[in-house]
């Protein structure tokens, strides 16, 4: 590190000198009356400056909160800049929650200034002022509806630079002492974690933290100023944070901010993004929808794109990875690309696009070699808001829809030997919990390895693949990691499978019930001139378990590749007659299983997989589509699947 | 006499004993009654009462035998609808009526029309004062799309878009004349229930934010009552009650013609 890296601790000092190095290139951008409206780096340097000093007027002083509500527009943005240059503690909260949660953090962030977009934001603080006395003024962006607000503490964003202003013309030499003070190691953010048990957790993350990860990860992905990236996710979310933040800031790329929620696809097409980030389901949809418009395209179209789609999954990940492909291969892929590939991503705005990243959730093996093989770049990121989002990134070179990727740069990794569960180390581990020092020693351990609470293996060559959440992972019983969410994913991902249950914990072997697909595998079997009557006699039938029978066991050789995880193939399943269905108490209404619940009521059957019974009689309360209670009654056959030796791992 | 300036409260448009026939036919007959500015005013009745007849008498798309109507102090005579819109009277219609195959953009622009002051001439070669007006015109438009929460459609054409949608399009093409008293005719037929909340938070919106007069049609019973501020309520083309919604809810008439007792 020189001494000049040295001085670029904060994100204040690296504002400044965007401001001074690139005063005229674009920093921000918002679709406003239509048009994109640009802020070059200087102008984000003299709004936060005007904005910082205005709070500063209104009486904010170092080391208060400032919390920021509403989705992603540049001059929320600013206040994070503007709140950490006069020493000031930005907070942003997630804009759909419900008043009681925006109250919660509030209060325990005991905000002095709240930073809102609109007046739906305005109304929401205002109903939970008075339990949260350290709030002192409201400022909001949108002057949209707000004319008949006249509580003096009430302020709009304008005014508030008005003030800053005039306090700069009054103070000239307070903003460029104050906004050098902060160090490396004070606390830059505060960002609550949503929270899937229990109260949000205030995660304090220092400069340190925040500009490392972005500074790491600029690096590694090679950002630069050049590069647009489309900012649509909360705000308060720490992955938002570190590409429209820490890495704009630290690359000085331009940050490009949607209309609004629904305009999102439009916005990404007419920016065309180099960098982008979008959780599994958004491609997922996408790539359901580019089926159902092919669908409806001419023959010709159709033709062509299929055959090109199929030269793509056969060389395209190649190609794209630098790896030998064949002449003609080579040949036939790039005129795939000016005929098909090419306008298919200029529609969905993926043109330009260097780098993407998904995260959140696992995404189906197919459809990320899907984008991969139209030449998308592609990749799986792993982090969570203690660690600025920054643990794993997957190399260029080597990109696998299973794994997440190695350890970044600077950033350790080691598996729990008694839990399963990942610890890392990295130069974005955070600072602590705030307010809540129980919490903190809970997650990090004396010798300072940070708990992420999701169970993983690392892959014979160095490859963290996350398994399932760690509370869930069990073990059977000769001591094998048994993991039940990860198979069951696996599972779920053949079209013939809509849900899957496992069981195996503390037992010889795993056994699965399936759930069929009723659409895909009835569409299936109408095209076999396979007659069926209803969802059970569908289920039942021995075509469709031999179907089922090939898809367990391609998850079997799938399991079979890595060591840890080979010993819990399924050995055995059944179909369940009825579909899980949340209105008997067995999905969550997010569609989670309830495993407890499942296995009592399905106790007989349970019994039969671990048994050597090939069929099983079931009676259980059912509810019909139209809410009709009834009885399910029904004879279910087992079948037995093969399950394959453990191999090492295919580098 | 000429028009003069009305404050909010007092009487924007008043309809003195009108009469309209078709041939033998009485839509409506010998009904007195006026809009106050700033309010939400609702004209409801069963299938032919003659609502849709009182607005197009309004806005001098018919014109009646008998009676006047006075628009700001103007006691006018035989007025043409564009010389209504003109003076500030805004409508949107019973059916749909947009350039389907234009985009929302498009049609709200047209909406502008009245105000364009450019010449044709200058118009074609977009050029000077055209371009600059047509600048300004747009920014007004592009406030509406954003006020009506359409950006997301604002290139799409009208006749792709869902039903609720077209009638929101409809509701910026009558704003961006900047009228003074708008008239919409059941601005909420064949709308689901969330589209009809869509659609009243709207009409209360633009009650507030421009201060604009509004007239409505509409035979949700729930939607009038909660968004009207006065309701007047026609039979057979005559006038059966007229007051705040918890009177009109009370009135025995109104009752007997909603239920089709009394005829």
């Amino acid at each position: 590190m020189t001494s000049k890296d040295l001085e670029l601790d904060t994100f204040p000092k690296l504002i400044r000198r965007n401001a001074q190095e690139r005063p005229n290139v674009p920093a921000y951008r918002e679709k406003e009356y239509g048009i994109w409206q640009t802020y070059s780096w200087k102008d984000v340097y003299d709004n936060s400056r005007a904005l910082g000093l205005g709070m500063v007027d209104l009486g904010l002083q170092r080391e208060d909160a400032v919390a920021i509500i509403g989705s992603n527009r540049p001059q929320l943005y600013w206040v994070f800049s503007a709140s950490q240059a006069v020493g000031a503690l930005p907070v942003p909260l997630y804009q759909d929650g419900v008043a009681e949660e925006i109250q919660y953090v509030l209060e325990h962030a005991e905000a002095k200034i709240v930073v809102v977009e609109n007046q739906e934001q305005v109304d929401k603080v205002l109903s939970i002022m008075d339990q949260c006395p350290s709030i002192q003024y409201v400022i909001y962006k949108e002057e949209r509806g707000m004319r008949h607000y006249d509580q003096p503490f009430v302020k709009s964003y304008a005014e508030v630079l008005e003030l800053g202003h005039v306090y700069d013309q009054k103070h000239p030499d307070f903003y460029g002492a104050e906004e050098i003070k902060a160090k490396g190691s004070d606390i830059a953010t505060l960002m609550y974690t949503s929270g899937t048990t229990g109260r949000p957790k205030g995660v304090m993350l220092s400069f340190d933290n925040m500009v490392q990860a972005g500074k790491l990860s600029v690096e590694f992905e090679s950002l630069n100023e050049k590069d647009k990236v489309l900012s649509y996710l909360p705000m308060a979310w720490v992955g938002d944070h570190l590409f429209s933040y820490s890495q704009a800031t630290q690359a000085g790329f331009s940050v490009n901010c949607p209309e609004n929620a629904e305009t999102v696809l439009t916005d990404l097409r007419e920016i065309g993004p180099t960098y982008y980030f979008a959780p599994p389901a958004i491609f997922e949809t996408m790539l359901t929808q580019m089926m159902i418009r092919i669908e409806d395209a001419s023959a010709i179209k159709q033709k062509m794109f299929h055959y090109f789609i199929g030269v793509a999954k056969k060389c395209g990940v190649e190609i794209l990875e630098g790896k030998p492909v064949s002449l003609v291969d080579r040949l036939l892929y790039k005129f795939g690309d000016l005929l098909v590939f090419g306008p298919l991503k200029n529609t969905l705005g993926f043109s330009q696009i260097r780098v993407a990243y998904t995260a959140g959730a696992p995404m189906g093996p197919e459809v990320f070699k899907f984008y991969r093989s139209l030449g998308l770049n592609l990749k799986q990121l792993y982090g969570q808001t203690e660690s600025c989002a920054y643990v794993c990134i997957q190399n260029d070179k080597d990109v696998r829809p299973d794994t997440v990727g190695p350890p970044a740069p600077g950033c350790e990794i080691k598996i729990d030997e008694a839990s399963g569960e990942v610890l890392f180390k990295s130069p974005g581990a955070f600072v602590g919990y705030y307010k809540n020092d129980e919490a903190t020693s809970e997650a990090r351990n004396s010798e300072g390895w940070v708990h992420t609470g999701d169970a993983g293996i690392m892959t014979d060559d160095g490859q963290l693949k996350i398994i399932d959440r760690a509370k869930d992972v069990g073990k059977l019983k000769n001591g094998t990691l048994f993991a039940p969410q990860y198979i069951e994913n696996k599972l779920k991902f053949f079209p013939f499978i809509s849900e899957a249950v496992c069981h195996g914990a503390d037992k010889e072997a795993v056994a699965a019930f399936i759930n069929i697909d009723l659409e895909a595998v009835g569409n299936w079997a109408e095209r076999r001139g396979i007659s069926y009557t209803s969802y059970q006699d569908l289920a039942g039938r021995d075509e469709v378990y031999a179907q089922i029978k090939e898809c367990v066991e391609q998850v079997n050789r799938d399991l079979g590749i890595d060591s840890e995880l080979a010993g819990a193939q399924i050995s055995r399943f059944l179909i369940l007659p009825k579909a899980l269905d949340a209105d008997d108490g067995e999905l969550t209404r997010t569609r989670k299983v309830r495993r407890r619940i499942i296995a009592e009521r399905y106790e007989p059957l349970i019994t039969a997989l671990f048994s050597d019974a090939s069929v099983a009689d079931i009676e259980s309360d059912m509810t019909f589509e139209d809410g009709r209670k009834g009885m399910l009654k029904a004879s279910v056959k087992v079948a037995n699947s093969e399950t394959y030796p453990a191999m090492r791992a295919a580098s | 006499m000429t028009q003069q300036e009305v404050k909010p409260g007092e009487i924007l448009l008043q309809v003195d004993d009108i009469s309209l026939s078709f041939g033998a036919v009485r839509a409506i007959s010998d009904v007195s009654f006026d809009i106050m500015k700033g309010e939400v005013r609702a004209i409801i009745g069963p299938n032919g009462a003659g609502k849709t007849s009182m607005l197009n008498c309004i806005n001098g798309f018919y014109h009646p035998q008998q009676g006047t109507i006075t628009y700001k102090g103007q006691t006018r005579s035989q007025m043409k609808p564009f010389e209504a819109a003109a003076q500030g009277i805004g409508r949107t219609f019973q059916n749909v009526a947009l350039f389907r195959g234009m985009s929302t953009l498009d049609n709200i622009m047209t909406g502008r029309n009245l105000k364009m002051k450019s010449s044709l001439f200058s118009s074609m070669i977009w050029w000077g004062s055209a371009q600059k007006e047509e600048m300004q015109h747009r920014r007004y438009v592009e406030d509406i799309i954003n006020f009506l929460e359409i950006e997301a459609i604002r290139k799409t054409p009208v006749g792709r878009l869902p039903y609720g949608l077209q009638k929101r399009v409809e509701l910026g093409r009558a704003l961006a004349a900047e009228p003074e008293l708008l008239l919409l005719d059941e601005p909420m037929a064949g709308m689901n229930v969330e589209e009809k909340e869509d659609m009243c938070r709207f009409i209360l919106d633009v009650n507030d934010e421009f201060g604009t007069t509004i007239c409505l049609i509409e035979h949700d019973m729930g939607v009038v009552m909660d968004i009207s501020d006065r309701v007047m309520v026609l039979d057979y083309g005559g006038k059966i009650g007229d007051g705040v919604p918890e009177e009109v809810r009370a009135n025995q008439k109104v009752i007997d013609a909603y239920l089709g007792g009394g005829h």
